[in-house]
């Protein structure tokens, strides 16, 4: 179980990940990473795909199938938007 | 092989290649294989999740065959949906684009969360029901505010409200919400009837879209970025919830560099997040403007553009008018002549230009633009004073000087693009209007400067065409 301090001990590391991983990100590309940190949290379709999957009334049914439906939004168009913008970043001696 | 340990294996795979994926794009060289390794982790994790139907708890195992089939069909039709409406968004409307995404995650958490507070019989502790409804509730605030973002942005919704008292409304909507949400969680310890847990949501919804209404467009990116954070953490919360530390590390990644983000914008507008949310900013200010002295000087097109062709060094200081009338690719075209005919051209980008940090970059590299010509503004201020031109296209308050000396302006304080230092300034505009604060600009009076009046677009094919009779002539 990953109570208590554990908990705690990975929220911390995974915050200070991502402030490392920010800071050093050129101004530049600010758009495409709000994009990219956009995609990377869709991961909550696989929490609610769960939550769906031990649903047992259908009330449960209804929602854990519409956060099924806007996770999946989330991590492909996250997805699809961040790869067209990147790709597009071209240097002039390539 | 037991499928929970599967599970549990993947999401560690999942986690490591988000981190890595993110990194990778923290550089323009590696940006595009970062989505890509980003993206394998998803996938994986998804298809992983798939196990869980082995593991489903006893109540729900009737009803496996339903919720699988329920299951399939949603994430068909939202990544259906998501990856036709993404492959089709123009490059001008990324930014209300991101924040729809974003709203639909922050939707997915709060839903998360929802069905856990429905489930009949669950049993719940302290501290996992209040981490569970913050989640909601934070969760939900996203995607209502999001939503808000998004049609305004998209022009969908117009003005703003802006009424006295509207701050204690809004304050009194948050903490009506936020008491109910703490009564479900220490006073019907989770087992609050259907209708209260139902009315939580609606209020935190309600309260989204309240607090994202009185927001100008200017300040729109500040707000699409907090939101972005936002989801992250109602994912963060609802994965401690779920006892999965992928939706945690990855929640918390985001909660944090996205909060990090949004200072780092906020900061290059020169306002506080606070600020943002809580004042009102355009409403006041225009009138109390002194005069400015001086007159707008036009110049014909061709001629502002055969006297970049023979300067030796040009700067482009682009706004997101450039990109709105779709002029980037021949502003590109016009900048090669010029680097053809020796002349040295570099692109000065604010830190705000476009409709959110690092956009203009994008709508220039989607016109073929080399990023190693673009230089921030930091980067490039310097410079100014030793370039011959120095060229304002669909840019306004981004390039107004009273942002440096005019303490009564509204945008006082805002760190500028030094154009005004350069020998010329042309400044393309479609007309005399004032700029997204409306605030005037002084620097269209200003003895260096003249002004080009028409479509963007327009402007620079004449410009195109008349250094182009000029070098066929010779």
């Amino acid at each position: 179980m990953l109570t208590g301090f554990i908990a705690l001990y990975i929220f911390m590391l995974a915050a200070f990940t991502g402030y490392e991983i920010i800071g050093r990100v050129p101004s530049i590309l600010h758009t495409p990473l709000m994009s990219g940190s956009n995609f990377v949290h869709g991961i909550v379709v696989v929490g609610a795909l769960f939550a769906l999957l031990n649903a047992t009334t259908v009330t449960e049914q209804v929602i854990g199938f519409l956060g099924v439906l806007l996770g999946a939004g989330n991590a492909a168009g996250g997805y699809v938007v961040t790869e067209r913008m990147l790709q597009m970043f071209k240097s002039s001696k390539a | 092989m037991n499928p929970s340990l599967i599970i549990d294996a993947s999401f560690l795979v999942a986690a490591f290649l988000f981190i890595y994926g993110l990194k990778r794009m923290s550089s323009p060289v590696t940006a595009a294989s970062g989505i890509r390794v980003a993206g394998l982790g998803m996938v994986i994790a998804v298809v992983a999740s798939f196990l869980y139907v082995f593991n489903v708890n006893e109540a729900a195992k009737p009803h496996l065959l339903v919720n699988a089939v329920l299951g399939a069909v949603a994430l068909a039709i939202g990544l259906g949906w998501a990856w036709t409406s993404g492959k089709k968004v123009e490059m001008t409307a990324m930014p209300q684009m991101v924040a729809l995404y974003n709203g639909m995650g922050g939707g997915a958490a709060a839903a998360i969360g929802a069905v856990e507070l429905f489930r009949p019989g669950a049993v719940h502790t302290t501290i996992p029901l209040v981490v569970t409804i913050i989640g909601s509730l934070i969760g939900a605030i996203s995607l209502s505010g999001s939503v808000i973002a998004w049609a305004k942005l998209d022009g969908r919704i117009n003005g703003t409200w802006r009424f006295t008292g509207l701050q204690a409304m809004n304050g009194t909507f948050f903490v009506a919400t936020l008491a109910l949400g703490l009564y479900i969680a220490f006073a019907a310890h989770g087992h609050a009837p259907a209708w209260m847990t139902a009315a939580f949501f609606v209020l935190a919804l309600i309260f989204g879209v309240l607090m994202t209404m009185p927001i100008g467009g200017a300040d729109m990116p500040v707000v699409i970025s907090l939101y972005n954070a936002f989801t992250g953490l109602a994912v963060g919360f609802e994965g401690f919830v779920l006892q999965n530390p992928a939706l945690m590390i990855a929640g918390m990644v985001v909660g944090s560099a996205g909060t990090l983000l949004t200072l780092l914008m906020a900061k290059a507008m020169n306002r506080s997040v606070s600020n943002v949310i809580f004042s009102n900013f355009g409403a006041t200010g225009a009138e109390e403007q002194g005069e400015i002295k001086g007159s707008m000087k036009p110049i014909d097109a061709g001629d502002a553009g055969i006297n970049m062709r023979y300067s030796s060094k040009i700067i482009i200081a682009p706004g997101y008018g450039l990109a709105v009338a779709q002029a980037q690719h021949k502003l590109y075209e016009f900048v090669k002549l010029c680097q053809e005919a020796g002349v040295e051209v570099k692109f000065a980008i604010h830190p705000v230009a476009g409709r959110m940090p690092g956009h203009m970059n994008v709508l220039l590299a989607e016109a073929g633009v080399p990023y190693d010509i673009i230089f921030d503004m930091e980067d490039i201020n310097g410079e100014f004073k030793e370039a011959d031109v120095a060229i304002v296209i669909g840019a306004n308050d981004t390039v107004n000087p009273a942002a440096r000396t005019n303490k009564s302006s509204p945008i006082y304080g805002m760190p500028i693009l030094n154009v005004d230092m350069a020998k010329q300034v042309y400044v393309v505009k479609r007309g005399q209007g004032k700029g997204y604060s409306g605030v005037e600009n002084e620097l269209f009076f200003a003895d260096n400067a003249n002004m080009v009046y028409g479509d963007a677009q327009k402007v620079l094919v004449q410009m195109i065409q008349a250094v182009k009779s000029l070098d066929g002539g010779h």
